[in-house]
């Protein structure tokens, strides 16, 4: 069972808010004695469901929050936005990231870089992303 | 402390007569100062937690020292056994005596399992320390030239040990400048694809990085489960042994070895 | 308003980059760039990325697009310094970087870029297809 041992919410509503969150994340992996590799995988799985927040969804809200199972610890954080929403969630989950002018959501390759990975997306409501890295994962 | 001193496993070798008594009588202290009607039964209750902080401390001191659990144990029960004494003493009516005897019971088996288990998380800490110590020792990188780093891994692969090949091999890349790492698997028996996709991936971020990686030492078996799984490795460079992989090393890096002549001056 | 200075290195071009790059300062970055390319008919362009620990999709695309934007300026572009969490996060990321070239320091990537040139200069005299001597 996975237990929620702290929670932080922030807006993300411009670029600058990017690097504050990244900064944010990095503290809390730092804390729970993430390895670097681990950290920078996380770090840069939330810069691109960020990014995606602000392109397609005008910002939205980062909850982090610090897990554990057992022994292990981890760092869990969704991404919750009211943007239009992803008509094809399997659609956009397949690889073939192309970098023509369609620019693509990154998610296959964010979902690698993570240990747990769940999207929940509503056309016209918005899309809700969670992802969770342990420690040592 | 009579009950104790007459026990057999009284280690004097291990403990002073004046320590085991003030380790008692902390245990006594926090026992008494802890004890209510209430939480008698329940030893997940906030109460507890001084006595237990205690008796964990106690362990571990002990476990340190060189006590066995068992003789650990004993230090509980020898507790428990002068309760009874006083019990006794105090209580006259029998079936008083036998409830109040089974409630003593009941909690200082706890805490002596208290004390198992501080022990046991105690050995598992240097378990996991040793098992750091031997991931680390057992991937040596060796800079066998200027430029040129080796790395022999011998033993099983898994993916946890692989990963941490990976890491430091690139961090040695960026520590030495080396542009050419060599990755010999020849003391490795088998390797799956987990661990085929690993070391894939290891050649792929050297280059990525602007060096290059090659495996050396891939054993026949291991050549056949790569291709019966399927695995491409058309983009690595593999050698049969270290010394070819060197070889390869040097011509690349443009250098030569030669014999030194004698030169006869006539 | 921050800009990230380009420095000229002889016939290359080296850019350091040392902050989080956002919208507005890459493209910046791109538009600078290209403009001194041009302006200093550089061979070459490095990119050192040793200070960067984040490189997500987007800066990979500001790479990519400086990589294609020097090449058809006749420049190549080496990126230099990857730190080995980042080379590793790529590759599972499934970032291509594709017409990028890649060395350990600015040293090694001067070195390549050197190579790639005097490769080039080889092969002066050839004729190529439309009949012109390529340059």
């Amino acid at each position: 069972m996975v237990l929620s041992l702290s929670k932080d919410s922030i807006m993300v509503l411009r670029e600058q808010d990017v690097v504050l969150l990244r900064n944010r994340i990095k503290e809390v992996a730092v804390k729970i004695k993430m390895g670097l590799v681990n950290q920078t995988r996380l770090i840069t799985a939330a810069s691109e469901l960020l990014r995606n927040m602000l392109r397609y969804a005008d910002g939205g809200q980062c909850l982090i929050e610090v897990v554990s199972r057992g022994r292990e610890n981890g760092i869990r954080l969704t991404f919750s936005d009211k943007g239009p929403g992803i008509p094809d969630i399997a659609l956009a989950m397949r690889d073939g990231y192309s970098t023509g002018k369609s620019l693509g959501l990154g998610l296959p390759g964010t979902k690698r870089l993570v240990n747990e990975f769940d999207i929940k997306s509503k056309v016209g409501e918005g899309t809700t992303v969670t992802i969770l890295k342990w420690a040592n994962g | 402390m009579k009950n104790q001193l007459a026990d057999e496993s009284l280690r004097e070798d291990l403990i002073s007569n004046e320590e085991l008594r003030s380790q008692s009588e902390e245990l006594i202290n926090a026992l008494v100062g802890n004890l209510t009607d209430e939480n008698f039964e329940d030893l997940n209750s906030d109460k507890w937690g001084p006595v237990i902080e205690i008796l964990g401390g106690i362990s571990i001191t002990r476990a340190r020292q060189g006590f066995s659990p068992r003789e650990t144990g004993n230090f509980v029960f020898s507790l428990k056994e002068a309760l009874f004494q006083v019990l006794q003493e105090e209580i006259s009516d029998p079936s008083v005596l036998f409830q109040e005897s089974l409630k003593i019971n009941r909690l200082m088996d706890n805490l002596s399992v208290v004390t198992f288990e501080t022990f046991i998380k105690g050995r598992e800490e240097v378990i996991l320390r040793q098992t750091d110590e031997i991931t680390e020792i057992s991937t040596p990188v060796i800079r066998v030239w200027d430029g040129i780093l080796a790395l022999p891994i011998i033993g099983t692969l898994d993916s946890a040990r692989t990963q941490i090949v990976m890491e430091n091999l690139l961090q040695e890349i960026v520590e030495t400048g080396s542009s050419i790492a060599i990755l010999d698997i020849s003391g490795v028996p088998a390797v799956d694809s987990l661990v085929a996709q690993h070391l894939i991936k290891t050649v792929s971020a050297t280059r990525l990085m602007g060096a290059e990686c090659i495996i050396s030492g891939i054993r026949p078996e291991i050549a056949q489960t790569v291709v019966h799984l399927g695995i491409d490795l058309s983009n690595i460079i593999t050698k049969a042994s270290l010394a070819s992989a060197l070889a390869y090393a040097f011509k690349v890096m443009r250098l030569e070895v030669r014999k030194v002549g004698t030169i006869h001056k006539s | 308003m921050d800009k990230i200075p380009i420095l000229r290195m002889g016939a290359f071009l080296l850019v350091t980059i040392q902050v989080d790059l956002y919208d507005r300062l890459a493209l910046n970055l791109e538009a600078d760039l290209v403009q001194m390319v041009n302006k200093t008919s550089a061979k070459g362009v490095l990119i050192d990325i040793s200070a960067v620990s984040i490189v997500d999709s987007f800066m990979g695309r500001i790479i990519g697009n400086i990589a294609s934007m020097s090449k058809i300026l006749d420049a190549e572009t080496v990126v230099v310094g990857m730190q080995p969490a980042v080379a590793i996060t790529l590759i599972e990321l499934g970032l291509p970087l594709k017409g990028v070239h890649t060395a350990l320091d600015v040293e090694k990537g001067m070195n390549l870029l050197k190579s790639m040139i005097d490769d080039f200069d080889d092969d002066d005299q050839e004729v190529d297809d439309d009949g012109f001597i390529a340059e």
